[in-house]
């Protein structure tokens, strides 16, 4: 128990590493994506797919092939984690990043190019501010979503091999197939420490700080607060930073200054470089599409050999077993978040209190609830078949209660009064008034909570206590058997059909509901 | 002596729009901005004035013509232009000095003459004492002075303004107006010319010394008045008599009828329970009255308000001419009938003078379920008009037609029916 300290500083690392990863990536892909036209025709549909695929499927994809590249050593797994936390954050960022860049009001924008701003200085003083918002929430809530998949690739089987990674989620495997219950609660505690600490140190102050680009010119009654912040500002480290790096920043400032006016003077051959820039990218990227379409059928080739229609039939009986099991937990979950995030949402004194400790339980990876729950299967013999649905509820259920709040929130008092003046009392006060108003944030929220629980499907349905393992008939225990025996066909033809599945069921049923609730919110 | 800042030659603007027809905004448009002048272009929404605007800061290309800028052709931005914006256009997370800074960032001044340029133009624009405080700080009007501020600093040529009182109350605009003509005449400012596009006529008549009209669909140019009256009392009767006589060119039949055929296919954005309102006004004034009166006595600007006496007009209600408005027999007949009278006469009118609804029945008629999605009457209108206004025509449409009772729309499920639909529940 000694060396908890260290594991928990490891995972720290390989989140923060992670994190910085998906934040280059969402400027990068971000910002391409919102200012090149043949680029975002195909870079937004693909980050969509993307975003449908199983972040622990990319996980058995990616170690595979980073193990053989360093052989005999740990990097390939340690990459293979940050990277496995890295496609749980990036796309959903990259999404929000893009979305503010292309929601940025057409006057700023023509503000921009009339104060001749250049493309450096419209993001410093535009593009970038703008988003800070969007980037600082999505940021804080891919964060903690990381967390779960930190924990299931900290200890992965890949190809018959299980290979452990020093951190807390390896040493709360170890502790289960110990099964040792204080080895368990040190993890616990410690794991609640470390979301709480982040938490307050990081993502409390960059929330308040983020208030200050707020483009609405009106000061809301709710500030949130946060008292490192507040420390911050009286504190003499502020100062202290400033005067340290101060000179260095004007330096270099005026530097890039000197730089700029050099290159304004061959401006039209700069105009002509970076036209032929361009063109190269255009270019580079319809190459970049040939070639995956090349792979795409390559690979479906090679599927067909080794897999007969047996097998495809047989991946999606299994996809729809699971899919009963998603929709099964999204709907137990909304039972009973709806009137609680209700009754939360609308009693100040309970939000206040109640809604940190909402988001730390949202942070916690549900992952590391599951041996108490299995031990609970075991005792009195529960069938996984239907022990996978409250697993999986662990970890998507505080989506739905967070949106839930959220709507509550933000029912107008007028139609609050209104519906008790006119005396709505009991179900119909439910069914005319405030079921209809939160509608469209249940929908969001739906549409969050199944994502997350097909991916938790794949460690929701094969979970272990000691020597007992127990497993549910399911596309995300395939998945995971696939894994474990490095089944590479198997593998990729289970993870493609969950991709279409979640897909399918996003197109034909969340996006519909989606749109209607949008409707439905337009006065 | 006054030279040619930028010309404007045969200037036309579409926006393409597959697989249907491009809409043209603008329609070979000539103009010239000329030195020590203020030009008001004025005009009601959808006439394109702002997108004019745009194409002399070179914001937007047109699709044919040529736009001169100091006798040559406008390349990307135009160079000698700075842009005040009716949004303000300000960045919120600036201060006032940064903001007003940022338009300087890329001049040839050295830091300490920039901060000293800024300061300046604060302090001319009556921003002193403000220089620390970020915009959501600061009430509307003395945001859009930050905007006047960050435009000036960079010693523009020629100052473009976009409706930039139209976001404020009336008495602070009146103030910023005021502040923004003395520093002008008092030649304060190094600014050789200002352009301002509005849609009121009296902020045209105070401001400029000269006063372009567009018309709408496509927008182009019907007049080039030379203003006399700028900057005088509101209650001058030569200014009087200049918002009537603008009054007097927005209401010839040239000026609002686009084409024959457009004529026909026109339909105002007026709500039946406004149009009724001004009828029941006229009728108090005792039937007849002057255009800006009528504006002053309902508290609406002329491009909200003419669209209503132009519903009048089209309904039979009314006759206009030369910046005067008079109620026919029907409309004083109309205006005198109680609530159930008055849906029968504005059906009579509406199915004799407003071709749709004739158009829109038959259609109806054709159909064995006497129902057809409202989408379908959109689509045939969009083959004339940008998709928004055909949206807005057509809700205009179902308000006169449920009132006048002649026909019915579902919101659930997008279907526009027959009154007469038997499986109507």
């Amino acid at each position: 128990m000694t060396s908890l300290p260290y594991y928990v500083l490891r995972s720290v690392i390989r989140m923060v590493l992670a994190f910085l990863l998906s934040l280059a990536f969402t400027f990068v892909y971000g910002y391409i994506a919102a200012h090149n036209r043949v680029a975002e025709m195909v870079l937004i549909p693909l980050l969509d797919i993307l975003q449908s695929v199983p972040v622990l499927g990319f996980l058995s994809v990616s170690v595979a092939s980073l193990v053989s590249l360093f052989p005999g050593s740990i990097l390939g797994y340690e990459i293979a984690s940050i990277l496995a936390i890295f496609t749980s954050q990036a796309w959903n960022m990259t999404f929000a990043f893009y979305q503010s860049l292309t929601s940025i009001p057409r006057d700023l924008r023509e503000a921009a190019s009339m104060l001749r701003l250049s493309k450096w200085q419209t993001f410093k003083y535009l593009e970038l501010p703008y988003s800070i918002i969007s980037l600082v929430w999505n940021g804080m809530m891919s964060f903690g979503g990381g967390w779960f998949f930190l924990a299931a690739s900290e200890t992965i089987t890949v190809l018959g091999r299980d290979v452990q990674l020093p951190g807390i989620g390896s040493y709360m495997a170890t502790a289960i197939r110990a099964s040792s219950t204080s080895g368990l609660l040190a993890a616990l505690v410690s794991m609640v420490a470390v979301i709480v600490v982040i938490d307050q140190i990081v993502w409390r102050p960059l929330v308040v700080w983020s208030r200050k680009f707020k483009v609405e010119m009106t000061a809301s009654d709710e500030e949130p607060t946060s008292w490192v912040m507040e420390l911050l500002k009286k504190s003499l480290l502020l100062s202290f930073l400033e005067d340290a790096f101060g000179p260095i920043g004007r330096f270099m400032a005026g530097y890039a200054e000197r730089l700029r006016r050099g290159r304004r003077s061959g401006g039209r051959a700069l105009r002509l470089i970076s036209r032929v820039a361009l063109i190269c990218m255009d270019i580079l990227i319809v190459g970049l599409l040939v070639r995956g379409a090349f792979w795409f059928v390559r690979g479906i080739w090679l599927l067909w050999s080794v897999l007969d229609i047996g097998d495809v039939l047989k991946v999606f009986y299994l996809g729809g077993l699971t899919l009963v099991r998603v929709m099964a937990a999204v709907f137990l979950g909304m039972l009973w978040t709806i009137p609680a995030g209700v009754k939360i949402g609308t009693t100040p004194r309970l939000r206040r209190f109640l809604q940190p400790v909402v988001q730390v339980l949202a942070s916690f990876p549900a992952n590391m609830f599951f041996p108490f729950v299995t031990v609970l299967y075991i005792r009195y013999h529960i069938s996984m078949e239907i022990g996978s649905i409250p697993l999986m509820m662990l970890g998507t259920q505080w989506y739905l209660l967070f949106n839930v709040i959220g709507g509550a929130m933000s029912i107008p008092n007028d139609l609050n009064e209104a519906s008790v003046v006119y005396g709505l009392r009991g179900i119909q006060r439910w069914t005319k008034f405030i079921l209809p108003a939160i509608f469209p944030s249940v929908v969001t929220g739906g549409i969050t909570a199944a994502g997350g629980a097909w991916n938790a499907s794949i460690v929701a349905e094969v979970t272990s206590w000691g020597s007992t393992t127990l497993t549910a008939t399911g596309l995300g225990s395939l998945i995971s058997q696939a894994t474990n025996s490095g089944d590479w066909a198997m593998i990729v033809l289970s993870i493609s059909a969950m991709a279409a599945i979640v897909v399918g069921v996003n197109r034909l049923f969340w996006r519909r509901l989606y749109a209607r609730a949008e409707e439905m919110r337009a006065m | 002596m006054s030279v040619s800042l930028i010309e404007l030659h045969k200037i036309t603007k579409r926006f393409e729009r597959p697989p249907l027809a491009p809409i043209e905004v603008l329609s070979d448009i000539s103009l010239t901005v000329r030195s020590e002048e203020i030009l008001a272009i004025l005009g009601p929404s959808g006439s394109g004035k702002s997108t004019l605007l745009r194409i002399m800061a070179g914001l937007i290309t047109p699709s044919s013509g040529e736009v001169l800028s100091a006798g040559r052709r406008l390349d990307g931005i135009n160079n000698g232009v700075a842009m005040v914006f009716q949004t303000f256009a300000i960045f919120p997370w600036l201060t006032v000095l940064e903001n007003v800074e940022l338009g300087l960032i890329n001049s040839s001044l050295t830091a300490e003459e920039r901060r000293k340029r800024a300061l300046e133009m604060i302090d001319m624009i009556g921003l002193d004492g403000f220089e620390g405080a970020y915009p959501k700080e600061l009430s509307g009007g003395m945001r859009q002075r930050v905007g006047f501020a960050r435009a000036l600093a960079v010693h523009p040529e020629i100052l473009l303004m976009d409706e930039p009182f139209s976001g404020l109350d009336v008495l602070t605009a009146e103030n910023l107006r005021r502040d923004l003509l003395d520093l002008w005449r008092e030649k304060r400012i190094p600014t050789k010319a200002i352009v301002v596009v509005t849609h009121n006529i009296e902020e045209a008549v105070y401001l400029s010394d000269r006063i372009v009209i567009l018309q709408r669909n496509p927008g182009r140019v019907v007049a080039d008045i030379t203003n006399h009256a700028a900057g005088l009392d509101k209650r001058d009767p030569r200014f009087v008599s200049m918002v009537d006589s603008v009054y007097g060119v927005l209401t010839t039949r040239e000026a609002k009828a686009e084409s024959v055929a457009s004529a026909r296919r026109y339909v105002p954005m007026a709500p039946v329970g406004a149009m009724t309102g001004l009828v029941e006004l006229l009728r108090d004034l005792g039937s007849r009255a002057d255009l800006p009166n009528v504006a002053h006595e309902l508290l609406l600007e002329y491009d909200d308000l003419l669209p209503l006496v132009e519903a009048a007009e089209i309904l039979g209600f009314a006759r206009v001419g030369r910046g005067d408005v008079e109620l026919t027999r029907v409309g004083e007949e109309f205006a005198d009938a109680n609530v159930l009278e008055r849906k029968e006469i504005f059906k009579r009118q509406a199915l004799s003078n407003v071709p749709q609804f004739q158009a829109i029945i038959k259609v109806l008629k054709s159909k064995r379920d006497r129902r057809m999605p409202k989408e379908f009457f959109v689509e045939l209108m969009e083959q004339h008009v940008s998709p928004a206004e055909a949206e807005h025509r057509v809700d205009t449409l179902i308000d006169w037609g449920r009132y006048a009772e002649i026909l019915y729309y579902d919101e659930d499920s997008g279907l526009i029916y027959l009154e007469d639909s038997e499986d109507r529940k």
